[in-house]
């Protein structure tokens, strides 16, 4: 089962274009959103909750379509996480829970209070004192104390310390030990996405430039280095980006189409969507 | 079961799984009938994706070093010699290339090779 179908997908704000977007998500897996600023992460996330109208195409989340009456009921199975936690200043912790039994049917306070005590969070300090991080730990307490079968970040672990934001990666990957749990969190931070993510969709400039399996892209690309003649005489196609200084040059390739004496390095995420983007850029 | 998975180097990652399973039951570290981690446990303790997981078993499934029984899990199949000779010869594949890419790198042909060999063989005489 698909938890997250997006079908031709657009959205248009004066200067920005989000252009037919597809995708879906296998339910079990894990999706890292990567792009630049503004590259349309955060409008894509919004759209799958439909906080914003959007102007063509269909979503269904979690197998209900999210403009069908029946998505109110959905939404208690997705744990939200915006880039700023934004709770009232004065709560804390404590009260926080009560209000959230409140708010959601599937509460789980016990959960809820055994989060706080791996995340270290103090149970009455206020919210407005609490650094950026403890913010961050708090917000993903709550969206998974609700028995949440999907989690939807937005930019949850930028800003953040490597030892937090590896706390978090930890709970998202402790979350999908289950097979009906799903994430999916955007992050520039492309190492993060690396280190946990199932697939990788790449968003530019309001496209979807890329979404394939993480292990596989790793697997298809390669980075090669050679001098600018050497490069010249490889078969276009094996080429995926090139960087040509007056000393050599440095090529993103396809692994498959490289005869084999010349020596390839393994890539990384980070390199394979710079590279990329850079072609991409250039296309336009 | 030990599973070192290495970013180092430069064999995808499903295949380094394969590859460590296969040598544990190869040299008998995993015993035949023995329970296998779920793909899902084993992803999530690698830390690697699980298609990368279920990929593997897919491969150990299909050269028969693995069974698995629907909604109980994946176990170790029965040895057999056909089984180990197949899992030898693949690693002699293996190495072979490693060497052709070796010689190409510094224009060895296979002729050179092969001497290279019967020398190697000719010492243990």
């Amino acid at each position: 089962m698909n938890a997250i179908e997006c079908r031709n997908l657009t959205k248009t704000y004066q200067g920005f274009t989000l252009e037919d977007i597809n995708f879906s998500v296998p339910a079990g897996c894990i999706l890292g959103l990567v792009g630049e600023n503004g590259a349309g992460k955060s409008t894509t996330l919004k759209l799958l909750m439909n906080a914003i109208p959007r102007d063509g195409g269909e979503i269904s989340i979690l197998g209900t379509d999210n403009r069908s009456p029946d998505f109110l009921h959905t939404k208690e199975d997705i744990g939200v996480v915006l880039d700023e936690a934004c709770f009232p200043e004065i709560i804390t912790p404590k009260e926080l829970g009560k209000v959230m039994g409140f708010t959601y049917a599937n509460w789980d306070q016990a959960r809820y209070e055994t989060y706080l005590t791996r995340f270290r969070i103090p149970m009455d300090k206020k919210f407005k004192e609490f650094s950026r991080g403890m913010k961050m730990k708090l917000a993903i307490a709550v969206a998974l104390s609700h028995h949440a079968r999907l989690l939807l970040l937005d930019e949850a672990t930028s800003g953040l310390d490597p030892m937090i934001r590896d706390e978090i990666l930890d709970v998202f990957n402790d979350f999908t030990r289950e097979e009906d749990h799903t994430v999916v969190f955007s992050s520039h931070i492309v190492s993060d996405l690396e280190k946990i993510c199932d697939y990788i969709a790449f968003l530019h400039h309001g496209r979807l430039v890329l979404f394939e399996e993480k292990d596989r892209l790793l697997e298809e690309y390669a980075l090669i280095k050679l001098t600018a003649d050497q490069l010249s005489e490889l078969d276009p196609a094996a080429v995926a980006g090139k960087k040509v200084t007056a000393y050599g040059a440095e090529a993103l390739v396809r692994r498959n189409l490289i005869p084999a004496h010349f020596t390839t390095e393994r890539t990384n995420l980070e390199d394979i969507i710079l590279f990329l983007a850079q072609e991409g850029g250039a296309q336009q | 079961m030990n599973i070192i998975i290495s970013n180092a180097n430069d064999k995808p990652i499903y295949e380094q799984i394969t590859t460590q399973v296969k040598n544990a039951i190869l040299s008998g570290r995993l015993q035949p009938g023995e329970g296998l981690p779920s793909i899902r446990a084993l992803a999530k303790d690698l830390r690697v994706s699980v298609i990368t997981t279920k990929r593997a078993y897919d491969e150990l499934e299909k050269a028969g070093y693995l069974y698995t029984v629907p909604g109980k899990g994946c176990y170790v199949a029965e040895k057999n010699t056909q089984l180990v000779r197949e899992g030898y010869l693949t690693q002699i594949e293996e190495h072979m290339t490693d060497i052709l890419t070796l010689a190409a790198g510094c224009g060895l042909s296979v002729e050179d090779l092969t001497e290279m060999l019967r020398l190697l063989a000719g010492q243990d005489q």
